[in-house]
């Protein structure tokens, strides 16, 4: 096994998700499963090889620091789970 | 006269010597849907109001000979990752509940602005995750030639409701195989572009480095005007690409005397359908009756492809995914405090394939995996892409199967995530490498179920994929088989 019901855990947790234990045994075999089909990609020796990083003709596009959209505030809160006038509503984040 | 049959080529030609008008093309569209979705399910939201508006000035245009668009009046149905402004958008996903896009992404733009018609929003796997239409948190979509079968994914609905008429045409997305595997289980014509040669601004993003937006159509002329329609840069996406866009019906001349097909033997591998190996090999030999030279390239990391994607796409994936956290949009669940909303908003929201692929990302991006994993898939990326590379300095394309069987039974792989996800083999090579690729028919299997030639070209040209699939479709009649419903 390469991977534990405790890293699943973690995992779930870096990526804010609740897992019943039910799910979280599941994930665990399939990931592992999944995690040793990856393991082929050792037969390759990449030493010398750069990782890919961006398939663009120039990395930096700039444009002048402008606002060009139009105010749209209505449309944008409404589709908010929870407002209070022209403010998105969300739980206390300090005690 | 079967109106919904039509190509966009041909309901355009016929709009303009006024056979019929915008109104009725779109209102036998819906007619079409409205007696055929219920077997197939290829919608999530239809649009009929707006589309009717749509094609009532689609028709003014027509009537004062204002817009030479081919696409004006068309009714086009979208994959329900693009935002459409005003019309629901979920992307199949009941993370998104029901929101109300505040703008159209660019793509959708410039088809309103060619005076298109948007029939409405298709059915997909789960944030395009997924090779089946069966990720999808609605329900899954059927295929229209056997309905016991998927219709491929993840643009499972826009491939559905081309076949089956439904639309003239289709926009689908592309990460892994989206556009082509669909196209092939369905029979219809599905091209994924050449990275940053269309915008991404608007779709939901899955894995930013390899998202990118398509036509699915009933011909490869159809496939060269909805391409012209939407190419080109854009200044609200930074990858799209600055650079002219070719004439790409300009293309479809008929003549590949010369024209050099790589032909790889990775691609034919055991296992693989033999009908579908058949049916790959006579396409060959037909593109060599008509003055192609065949030659045989090398890809020897094609067998890497789907552990150096399922990497890549997933760590991508678990980044982009983290906005939905139910804070601005989206589902919200009430709970102890932040932590505990965002960790049930999310496990309430998100299907199990998506879940699968936020962890297993967030896993090889994590302290102590990062180079093990997401460093090692990029170094070998490098690889794909050099590999690819070298064969085009000996071919101008490379055709190859686009799927290794036809469309299984709906059902048959949802227990096994990597026999699913082995299931894009020989498509996923191609966006890692950010090249443009096709799939178009060339022949069925013993049980009646389409097969798919997958073209592949040189980074931004389009052109000669089109070119070589219109002188094969030329060359048959396989495009001109419809299912009966």
């Amino acid at each position: 096994m390469k991977l534990t019901r405790e890293q699943v855990a973690r995992v779930a947790l870096l990526a804010r998700l609740r897992l019943t234990a039910d799910e979280a045994s599941a994930l665990t075999d399939q990931l592992d499963h999944i995690l040793v089909y990856m393991d082929k990609l050792n037969q390759i020796d990449t030493a010398n090889i750069e990782p890919f990083s961006h398939d663009l003709d120039s990395a930096h596009v700039l444009r002048p620091d402008k606002v060009t959209n139009r105010p749209n505030a209505d449309a944008l809160l409404a589709n908010a789970p929870d407002r209070d006038e022209t403010f998105f509503k969300v739980p206390k984040i300090l005690e | 006269m079967n109106l919904t049959a039509l190509t966009i080529h041909e309901a355009s030609d016929k709009l303009r010597r006024r056979e019929f008008s915008s109104v009725e093309l779109t209102a036998a569209v819906f007619e079409r849907i409205a007696a055929t979705d219920n077997k197939v399910r290829a919608y999530l939201t239809l649009a009929h109001n707006q589309a009717i508006e749509q094609a009532k000035s689609a028709d003014e245009q027509l009537k004062s000979g204002t817009n030479p668009a081919p696409l004006l009046g068309i009714p086009i149905a979208v994959k329900d990752n693009f935002l459409t402004l005003g019309l629901r958008t979920t992307c199949a996903s009941k993370i998104l509940g029901d929101f109300i896009p505040p703008y159209n992404g660019s793509t959708v733009e410039r088809l309103l602005s060619a005076g298109a018609v948007i029939v409405g929003k298709t059915n997909l796997d789960e944030f395009a995750m997924g090779s089946s239409a069966e990720n999808s948190a609605f329900f899954p979509t059927h295929n229209p030639w056997n309905l016991d079968r998927i219709p491929g994914g993840s643009s499972g609905g826009s491939a559905a409701a081309v076949a089956a008429d439904q639309c003239i045409a289709a926009l689908g997305t592309d990460t892994g195989g989206s556009i082509r595997q669909p196209a092939a289980c369905c029979g219809v014509v599905g091209l994924k572009p050449t990275y940053g040669r269309v915008s991404r601004y608007g779709i939901i993003a899955f894995a930013s480095s390899m998202d990118q937006v398509g036509p699915m159509t009933k011909d490869v002329r159809d496939s060269a005007l909805l391409l012209q329609a939407i190419a080109g840069h854009d200044p609200a996406d930074s990858t799209s690409a600055n650079r002219s866009v070719p004439d790409y019906s300009a293309a479809l001349n008929g003549d590949i005397r010369g024209l050099r097909i790589g032909i790889s033997k990775e691609y034919f591998v055991p296992g693989m359908q033999p009908l579908v190996y058949k049916a790959v090999q006579n396409a060959i030999r037909e593109l060599g009756k008509n003055g192609a030279v065949i030659v045989d390239i090398a890809l020897p990391y094609t067998e890497y492809a789907v552990a150096v994607y399922y990497i890549i796409a997933t760590a991508e994936a678990s980044s982009n995914l983290a906005r939905y956290d139910g804070m601005r949009f989206g589902h919200r669940a009430e709970a102890k405090d932040l932590t505990d909303t965002y960790m049930i908003s999310r496990d309430e929201g998100f299907g199990a394939e998506v879940k699968r692929r936020i962890m297993l990302g967030t896993y090889v991006l994590s302290a102590g995996y990062y180079d093990a994993y997401y460093l090692k898939a990029q170094r070998v990326r490098t690889l794909i892409k050099r590999n690819f590379e070298e064969a085009f300095n000996h071919c101008d394309v490379i055709l190859t199967p686009t799927t290794p069987t036809t469309a299984f039974k709906i059902g048959e792989k949802t227990q096994d995530p990597l026999q699913m996800y082995l299931s894009d083999i020989f498509t996923i090579s191609i966006n890692l490498a950010g090249l443009p690729a096709i799939s178009l028919p060339c022949g069925f299997d013993g049980d009646g179920m389409p097969i798919g030639l997958q073209i592949i070209g040189k980074q931004f040209d389009e052109a000669a994929v089109l070119q070589t699939a219109h002188a094969y479709e030329q060359a048959t009649e396989w495009h001109k088989m419809k299912p009966t419903l």
